[in-house]
C-alpha cells in the first residue's frame, strides 16, 4: 500500500480534485433535465460512433502494429534504429501539423490526387472521410503496440517456442498455442491504451474526419468552449469517464488471470538467415518506412519550399527551394512581446519533457511495483490509475482553474500561473502509459528469482538492482520515451495552461498557423519540423543508449 | 543501458537550470532597486499581441510591470475568467468578443469603469451601456476570394450571400463549422442577420445543395481548403477576415505589390472585442490606467499589425498595407448581444441539423 500511496496521492491532487471540483459544479439536478428531449437520442448517438470508430481503430492498430513488434523484438536489420524512431515521431505531433502531412499527399490537391488527374483517373478522396480518422489512429497509436508489445516479445524466451517445434508443431500452431498466450498481457495492454486514445480522440476527429464525425471529446469540447454550456459538458464528462472505468475494471480482472511468469532471457535478437526471413524484414519495413515516412514528408518538404505561384496566372510553378522560414523563425519581425525564439521554445518543450519522464518514472515505479502483486487491493486501484487517459482534456482543464487558482496545501502561491502545472498535468496522462509498461514487463519476472535473492543474502535494494531492473530496464526504456512523447505532443493542457513566456513547441506552430500568409505557413512547417528533429533525435538517444549498453 | 537514466535526469535539470528564470523568480525580483514597484495581470486570449515598445511604454510610465495569462481561444479564456472569479488570477480581462459579451455579463465578472477615452469611441461599439466591457478592436468576417482564380476562370466574383446560391459556384466556398470555430459562428451570424429566423436555414439548406465545404476550423479552411493561401486547396472562397487580404501581403514569402485575396463585402459580420477590470483586483487605479492606455492612440495604432483587427479610435491611424489591401464591411450585419446569447446553441443546434446531418 505505502508504494502506491505516492501515485495515489499524485493522482488524487491533480486528477481526481480537479475533476471532481468541475464535476460538482457543472452536475446538480437541474442538470439532469438535458437528458431529455433531443439531448437523449443525440448523445446515443455520439455514444454509438465513438464506440465504433475506437473498436475499428484499435483492431486495425493491432492488426499493423503486431506484426512490426514482432519484427523489432526479433530481429537486427539494417536501419532497426532509425525506423524505430521513426515510429516513435507521430506520436508526439500536433493534429494540425499531421493533418497537413496527410493533406498534402492525400488531400483534394495532394500528391496523390495531382498524380491521378495527370493520368485522368478520377480523384481519391480521403480527407473527411471515415478511413481517414482509422487512418490517422493507426498511424499515431501503432508505436504503442510496437513498444508495449515489443517489449514483453523480445522479453520472451525463443527456447520456448523451439522446444514446440522440436516436438512437432507447426509455426503456426507455436504461435497460437505458445507465443500468443504468454503475449496476452501485453496485448491486452496495448489494446486498452490505444483504445482509450481512440476513444477521447479529439483533434483527428475534427481535422482528418470533418464535422460530419462527432466523439463524446469533440461533444464535450463544444459544449464547454463554444457553448460554455458547463452542466452539459460535465454530463458528458461523466459519461466518458464512466466509459473509461469500466474498460479498465474490465481490462484489470482479465489480466491479472492471465499473467504467466516466465523466464526472461538477456539476448533475444537475430539476424536473418532464410530468404523467407530477408523479405518479411524487407516488405515491413518498406510498408513501415511508407505509412510513417510519407505523411510526415511533407512537412519537410514543406518548410524549404515556396508554394506561392506567380501572381496573376495559374500555371503552376515549380516549387522554389528557400530557407527563408526557418531564418525567419528567429527573427521578431513584428516587435511582438509575445516572440519567443524557436530554440527556447524547443528547451521549454524538452524541460516539460524531462520532468514529465522523471515524475511520472518516480511515481510509476512504486505503484507498478505494488500492483504487479495480484490481490484485491490491486484490482480496485489497477482500473483508478487508467482515468487519466480517458478524461476529457478540457475538463480536466477547466477543472485546474478551479482547484489551482489558490494556494493548496503545500504550494504557496496559485498553482495555477506557475509554469511547473504543466509536466506535472502531462504526468497525469503519462502514468498509465509507465505503469502499464512496467507492469507487464514485472508480471514476467518470476518471484522465486526475487525469493532466492534475498534467501542469499541481498537486501531489498539490490534485489532490485540485480533482480528487477536488467529485466524491466526495456520496458523502463519504453515507459520513458512514452512519457516523453506524450508530454512533447501534448497540447491541450499546454493551450490552456501555459505561459506565454513559456511556450512549447506545439503551442508556437499554432501561433504561426492562426494568421493567414505565406511566411505564417512556411513557418509553422519549419516548426514542426524542428520538433520532428528534436523529438527524433531524442527517442533516438534514449535508445541507441539502452542498444549500446546491450551489446 | 544503465546510464540512460541518470543521464537523462541531468540533462533535464541542467536544461531546468538554464531556462531563463526559475518559476518562481517572476514574482521576486532580484534586484529590487530599479525593479517596478507594482505589478498587473491582464488575462487574454492566444490572439493577443503588442509590441514591445508599447508595452514597455506603459510599464515605464507607470512604473509597473505588466504579466499577460494567455488562456487558450476566446472561449476558453472565458471560460477560465469565469471559473476563477472567485480569486481571480488577473486584473484585467481582454478579449471577450460581442458573440461572448452576454455571458461575461450574467457571470458577471467586470466593474464598471467609465473611461474618459470613451468619449472618443464611436458609439456603434459602445455596446454595454454601463461599461463593464469597454470596445477595444474590431474586425469583419467576410468571405475572402482568390483573385485569381476568378480571373483564370472568366467567372464574375459573386457579389452577395445570394449570387452563393447560384449554380455557377457550386463547390466552390468552404466555410467553418460554427459549433467549433468562431468566424464560423460569425458568418452563420451574418447569415442570421440578413435571413432572419427561420429563413436563414432555408439560405444554408440551398447552400448545402449547392455544394458549400464545412470544415472545423479556420486554419482548416484557409491552409488546406482555400486555393489562395500556401496549401493551394480546392476551393476559391473561404470564410477568413476582412483584414486576412492584408496579411497575405504583410507575410508573404516575397514581396508583393498586390493581395492575392479580397473580401466580398456582402453578408460580413462585426466582431467587436472588449476589455473589463475583473470584479474583486486589488489594483484597481492601474488597471483602470491600463484599459485607458488600450483605448489610446499609441495602442490602437499598434492592433492592426499586431492583432489584425482595426482600432476602434478612430483617431488611429491605419497602417499602408491595411488601407491599400483591407476593407472593412460598409454595412456589416450584427445582431443584438442578448439575443446572441439567448439563441446560441439553438442557431448552432438546427444548423448542424440543416447542413450536416
Amino acid at each position: 500500500m505505502k508504494r502506491l500511496l505516492p501515485a495515489l496521492l499524485f493522482l488524487g491532487i491533480f486528477f481526481f480534485l480537479p475533476l471532481a471540483r468541475i464535476l460538482t459544479l457543472g452536475l446538480n439536478p437541474g442538470s439532469f433535465v438535458i437528458l431529455g428531449g433531443s439531448f437523449a437520442p443525440r448523445l446515443f448517438e455520439v455514444l454509438r460512433f465513438t464506440f465504433f470508430q475506437a473498436f475499428a481503430s484499435t483492431l486495425l492498430t493491432l492488426i499493423v502494429g503486431l506484426p512490426l513488434a514482432f519484427l523489432f523484438a526479433r530481429y537486427d536489420f539494417p536501419l532497426k534504429p532509425a525506423l524505430r524512431t521513426l515510429t516513435a515521431i507521430p506520436f508526439m505531433l500536433p493534429t494540425v501539423v499531421v493533418a497537413a502531412g496527410f493533406n498534402a499527399l492525400l488531400g483534394p490537391r495532394g500528391w496523390l490526387n495531382l498524380g491521378l488527374a495527370s493520368l485522368d483517373l478520377p480523384p481519391v478522396q480521403f480527407v473527411g472521410t471515415f478511413q481517414a480518422i482509422l487512418v490517422a489512429h493507426v498511424f499515431y497509436n501503432t508505436i504503442i503496440v510496437i513498444r508495449v508489445v515489443g517489449a514483453a516479445w523480445a522479453s520472451l524466451d525463443p527456447r520456448l517456442g523451439q522446444a514446440a517445434r522440436s516436438l512437432g508443431a507447426s509455426p503456426a500452431q507455436v504461435f497460437l498455442r505458445v507465443t500468443l498466450p504468454l503475449l496476452r498481457p501485453s496485448i491486452f495492454a496495448a489494446s486498452l491504451l490505444v483504445f482509450l486514445f481512440d476513444f477521447t480522440s479529439y483533434g483527428v476527429i475534427l481535422l482528418l474526419g470533418g464535422p460530419k464525425f462527432s466523439t463524446l471529446e469533440v461533444e464535450i469540447y463544444i459544449q464547454a468552449m463554444h457553448m460554455l454550456n458547463l452542466p452539459a459538458a460535465a454530463l458528458l464528462s461523466l459519461v466518458q469517464l464512466l466509459c473509461t472505468l469500466a474498460f479498465s475494471v474490465l481490462y484489470s480482472r482479465y489480466v491479472t488471470r492471465l499473467a504467466a511468469p516466465v523466464k526472461p532471457v538477456e539476448q533475444t535478437l537475430k539476424r536473418p538467415r532464410t530468404l523467407a526471413e530477408h523479405l518479411f524484414i524487407f516488405s515491413l519495413s518498406s510498408f513501415l518506412f511508407l505509412f510513417f515516412f510519407l505523411p510526415l514528408l511533407a512537412l519537410p518538404i514543406r518548410s524549404v519550399s515556396r508554394l506561392e505561384p506567380e501572381r496573376g496566372q495559374r500555371v503552376q510553378v515549380g516549387p522554389a527551394l528557400t530557407t527563408d522560414y526557418y531564418t525567419e523563425v528567429f527573427v521578431n519581425r513584428r516587435g511582438s512581446i509575445f516572440y519567443v525564439p524557436p530554440i527556447e521554445a524547443a528547451r521549454n518543450s524538452l524541460v516539460y519533457a524531462g520532468l514529465t519522464v522523471a515524475f511520472s518514472l518516480a511515481l510509476g515505479f512504486p505503484a507498478a511495483l505494488a500492483l504487479s502483486r495480484p490481490g484485491r487491493l490491486a484490482r480496485w486501484v489497477d482500473p483508478l490509475l487508467m482515468l487519466p487517459l480517458g478524461a476529457s482534456a478540457v475538463t480536466l482543464g477547466l477543472g485546474y482553474i478551479l482547484t489551482f487558482n489558490r494556494p493548496l496545501l503545500i504550494f504557496s502561491s496559485s498553482l495555477l500561473t506557475s509554469p511547473l502545472l504543466i509536466p506535472l498535468a502531462h504526468a497525469t496522462i503519462a502514468l498509465p502509459f509507465v505503469v502499464r509498461n512496467l507492469q507487464a514487463a514485472l508480471a514476467t519476472i518470476p518471484n522465486r528469482y526475487r525469493e532466492a535473492a534475498t534467501v542469499l543474502g541481498a537486501n531489498p535494494f539490490q534485489v532490485w538492482l540485480h533482480v528487477d531492473w536488467p529485466i524491466l530496464s526495456r520496458a523502463v526504456v519504453s515507459a520513458s520515451a512514452f512519457a516523453f512523447t506524450v508530454s512533447l505532443g501534448e497540447f491541450g493542457a499546454a493551450s490552456l495552461l501555459a505561459r506565454p513566456e513559456y511556450p512549447t513547441l506545439p503551442t508556437a506552430i499554432f501561433r504561426f498557423l492562426s494568421q493567414p500568409g505565406g511566411l505564417n505557413y512556411g513557418q509553422a512547417m519549419a516548426m514542426a519540423t524542428l520538433l520532428m528533429l528534436l523529438t527524433g533525435l531524442f527517442i533516438w538517444l534514449i535508445e541507441h543508449e539502452r542498444v549500446a549498453g546491450e551489446l | 543501458m544503465k546510464h540512460f537514466l541518470p543521464i537523462l535526469f541531468l540533462f533535464s535539470v541542467l536544461l531546468a537550470a538554464c531556462s531563463p528564470a526559475a518559476p518562481t523568480d517572476a514574482s521576486y525580483p532580484s534586484y529590487p532597486s530599479s525593479a517596478p514597484s507594482r505589478a498587473l495581470t491582464v488575462m487574454t486570449h492566444d490572439s493577443f499581441s503588442s509590441s514591445e515598445d508599447v508595452i514597455a511604454q506603459f510599464e515605464q510610465e507607470n512604473n509597473v510591470k505588466l504579466t499577460f495569462l494567455k488562456s487558450g481561444d476566446t472561449g476558453a479564456a472565458l471560460n477560465k475568467a469565469i471559473l476563477s472569479r472567485e480569486a481571480p488570477l488577473a486584473d484585467v480581462f481582454f478579449g471577450v468578443d460581442n458573440t461572448f459579451l452576454s455571458r461575461a455579463l450574467q457571470a458577471d465578472i467586470f466593474e464598471p469603469y467609465n473611461s474618459p477615452l470613451l468619449a472618443q469611441i464611436p458609439a456603434e461599439f459602445k455596446i454595454d451601456p454601463q461599461n463593464r466591457a469597454l470596445p477595444v478592436d474590431f474586425g469583419d468576417v467576410c468571405i475572402n476570394y482568390d483573385k485569381a482564380w476568378f480571373v483564370g476562370k472568366n467567372l464574375p466574383v459573386p457579389a452577395s450571400l445570394d449570387d452563393l446560391l447560384d449554380p455557377e459556384y457550386n463547390g466552390l466556398l468552404v466555410v467553418e463549422n460554427p459549433a467549433t470555430s468562431s468566424p464560423g459562428l460569425a458568418f452563420l451570424l451574418a447569415t442570421i442577420a440578413k435571413y432572419g429566423d427561420p429563413g436563414y436555414l432555408d439560405f444554408w439548406k440551398v447552400l448545402r445543395a449547392n455544394g458549400v465545404v464545412v470544415v472545423d476550423g479556420w486554419e482548416t479552411a484557409y491552409y488546406a481548403n482555400f486555393s489562395a493561401s500556401s496549401g493551394q486547396g480546392p476551393q476559391p472562397m473561404v470564410v477568413s477576415y476582412a483584414s486576412s487580404p492584408a496579411a497575405e501581403v504583410i507575410f508573404a514569402s516575397q514581396p508583393l505589390t498586390e493581395s492575392p485575396t479580397a473580401s466580398i463585402l456582402d453578408g460580413c459580420f462585426r466582431q467587436v472585442e472588449f476589455v473589463g477590470i475583473l470584479k474583486g483586483t486589488p489594483n484597481r487605479d492601474l488597471a483602470e490606467k491600463f484599459v485607458d492606455f488600450m483605448l489610446s492612440v499609441p495602442f490602437q495604432q499598434d492592433v492592426p499589425l499586431q492583432m489584425f483587427v482595426y482600432p476602434v479610435n478612430p483617431a488611429a491611424q491605419l497602417p499602408n498595407e491595411f488601407i491599400q489591401h483591407a476593407q472593412t464591411a460598409p454595412i456589416p450585419a450584427s445582431l443584438p448581444v442578448e439575443q446572441i446569447a439567448a439563441n446560441r446553441e439553438k442557431w448552432i443546434e438546427a444548423w448542424t441539423q440543416a447542413v450536416l446531418r
